[in-house]
């Protein structure tokens, strides 16, 4: 009898806590889920404001947590932004639903050029909306380099042992070593991956830490002298310490593209391309602008940025200097876990 | 009646643990036993053979027990001198030592980088004063003093407590009967906390071995223990089934620390009775 009830107190609990999940929303709330810091906060209360659509932000760090998070599904997103080949990887898995982004009022401020770099990961542009983009290169002080850097060379060749940073994140690293081999960052191939992790490895003894957001800190910081970083980052980095320097190294480097879809789960679209269009109006794609400083792929905002800025190679980079980059598509599970392995083999050295 | 009530009161209580431990433990060794296909294997539970992770677990373990020692080197004499100089009020002293566990212990890594880094505090006074540089940070030294500055009061707190139970009539017994300083220490001091000591250990020890934020933020990432390859494999890799079996198998460890050292401690205990 007391088992009994016992056992019912449990079921019932167990009931209330997954509860929540799947009940039904009000049909104008649209849960989003994006990057941390990665949005002017006014604009949300500007969009409710604007339209009575109430917003329930989430964040999360990397694209792998928000993949996580999402696929374990407790929230039910409805929109969500992150990275190109997480982007890939969602629309393989059909989490992503198909927008008409043309029928948008704003469709016309996105610059034509990244709905052409969009393809590599949206083939057809059925997905995806830019958001921001950018790239990766070396963040460099100026006042403690030899001779002004332009290549990957100078994380190699040992002129800067022990003041070097990399990027703690697997392809971010890879993706330096491939491309100052002369091979693409996509690669396949095993006997190109293995020879990057080669010289990974051979490097290690040279790079002070592997980093991710605080690389740009330590170069500040003047604990280093150059590291890898993104491109944000870099503008960001310049704002504390005037003698740094960002480049995209001329072997070609990575160019990431942040996008927004509509998940699968959104049952109000139209609400979600509301917000999407919003997103894409110049005032707002420019107070997000100002907010996150990394290249916005909106030419309303670029067309009317202060000379000085639209000078700066960080925030927008020439056509000139992205000839050689690349954006990140998704790997097959085999190299997946061989990048894994090398990775590991390299952290263990 | 008296049943009953014993049986309401501890539904919280099993609520908590088949919620967030048995449930969540039988996940992890599902996950441990399974490939990506759901296939039962060994391949993950005997993945910590491989020399990557062989040697992240031996790294932990090492790192684990120079941190222990030192806890135990910093904490005894400590204890030892906090029981004689009789402090009427325990209490504060207590109280001065838990005080740095109420700031989070992240942010106190973070200030032990600044402090310990290549242009931090302490490398600044030394070049003021001209007595040239430390170079510690990223290195295994770094985690240690990291594990160390963390994990000390779970260390101070058990051995004081037990040092200071100790009543004095058995030291004066014992030099009476003609013990000397050094014979005080070894032949009573030390066997009657010996059950601060291992509890002090288990508490130090094993959240040292499963550390990975530590080694991170002091490590620059160059360093890999175990906990890092786990929290990887879960947060990057994607592969829960190999995170899942290298947790199993640092679980082992951890659960031969705390028979260890807690079966000491509870023979102890009924030796003194």
């Amino acid at each position: 009898m007391k088992k009994k009830s016992v056992c019912m107190l449990l079921v019932l609990s167990m009931a209330l806590c997954i509860l929540p999940g799947c009940g039904t929303k009000s049909s104008d709330t649209l849960t989003v889920f994006n990057y941390g810091e990665y949005i002017e906060p006014e604009m949300l209360e500007k969009f409710t404001a604007e339209t009575g659509i109430k917003v329930n932000y989430e964040e999360a760090t990397t694209p792998e947590e928000m993949y996580t998070k999402y696929t374990a599904g407790a929230i039910s997103y409805d929109l969500l932004c992150t990275s190109d080949y997480m982007i890939k990887r969602l629309i393989d898995e059909g989490q992503a639903q198909e927008v008409d982004f043309s029928s948008m009022e704003n469709y016309g401020n996105i610059d034509e050029k990244f709905w052409t770099l969009s393809q590599s990961f949206d083939p057809g542009n059925k997905y995806a909306l830019p958001y921001f983009w950018g790239t990766v290169g070396i963040l460099y002080n100026t006042k403690k380099v030899s001779k002004p850097v332009d290549s990957w060379d100078v994380l190699f060749d040992g002129e800067y042992a022990g003041q070097i940073i990399m990027q703690d994140s697997m392809r971010d690293s890879f993706m330096v070593a491939l491309k100052y081999l002369g091979y693409s960052l996509n690669t396949t191939d095993e006997a190109q991956i293995r020879e990057a992790a080669e010289l990974l490895k051979s490097q290690k003894a040279d790079v002070a830490s592997y980093l991710v957001d605080e690389a740009r800190d330590e170069i500040v910081a003047e604990n280093a002298v150059m590291g890898v970083v993104y491109s944000g980052e870099a503008y960001l980095g310049h704002d504390f310490n005037n003698d740094l320097e960002y480049v995209i190294p001329k072997e070609g480097s990575n160019l990431w593209i942040d996008s927004w879809i509509v998940t699968s789960k959104c049952k109000n679209t139209e609400a979600a391309k509301k917000f999407l269009d919003f997103l894409c109006r110049e005032d707002v794609a420019n107070a997000n602008f100002e907010f996150i400083y990394y290249s916005t792929p909106n030419k309303a905002v670029v067309d009317n940025m202060d000379e000085e800025l639209r000078a700066n190679t960080a925030v927008v980079p020439t056509d000139e200097s992205i000839k050689g980059c690349e954006v990140y598509e998704a790997l097959d599970a085999d190299t997946t876990s061989l990048y894994n392995n090398l990775w590991k083999e390299i952290k263990s050295e | 009646m008296n049943k009953n009530r014993v049986q309401v009161l501890s539904i919280p209580y099993i609520l908590w643990v088949i919620g967030f431990t048995v449930i969540p433990l039988i996940f992890v060794v599902a996950k441990a036993a399974t490939n990506a296909e759901g296939d039962f294997t060994f391949e993950y539970l005997l993945a910590i053979f491989d020399p990557v992770h062989r040697k992240a677990l031996l790294l932990s373990v090492c790192l684990a027990f120079i941190s222990s020692v030192i806890c135990v080197l910093i904490s005894y004499p400590a204890a030892l001198i906090l029981k004689s100089a009789k402090f009427k009020d325990t209490k504060i002293i207590m109280f001065i030592m838990i005080l740095p566990m109420w700031m989070n212990f992240i942010l106190r890594i973070l200030a032990i980088q600044l402090l310990i880094s290549k242009n931090g505090v302490i490398n600044h006074l030394l070049s003021v004063l001209h007595l040239g540089q430390i170079d510690i940070i990223n290195t295994p030294i770094a985690i240690v003093i990291g594990m160390v500055y963390d994990y000390l009061p779970y260390m101070l707190l058990p051995v004081l407590n037990c040092v200071l139970a100790i009543p004095d009539d058995i030291i004066e017994a014992g030099k009476d009967l003609g013990a000397g300083k050094f014979h005080v220490l070894t032949k009573i001091l030390i066997p009657l906390s010996l059950s601060g000591i291992g509890s002090g250990i288990t508490m130090v020890f094993v959240p040292s071995m499963t550390e990975f934020v530590i080694a991170n933020i002091l490590g620059g990432g160059k360093i890999q223990l175990l906990g890092n390859i786990i929290e990887q494999e879960f947060s990057v890799s994607m592969n829960w089934n190999l995170g899942s079996g290298l947790s199993l198998t640092l679980m082992i460890f951890v659960l031969i620390t705390t028979l260890l050292f807690g079966r000491n401690s509870a023979n102890n205990r009924n030796f003194v009775l």
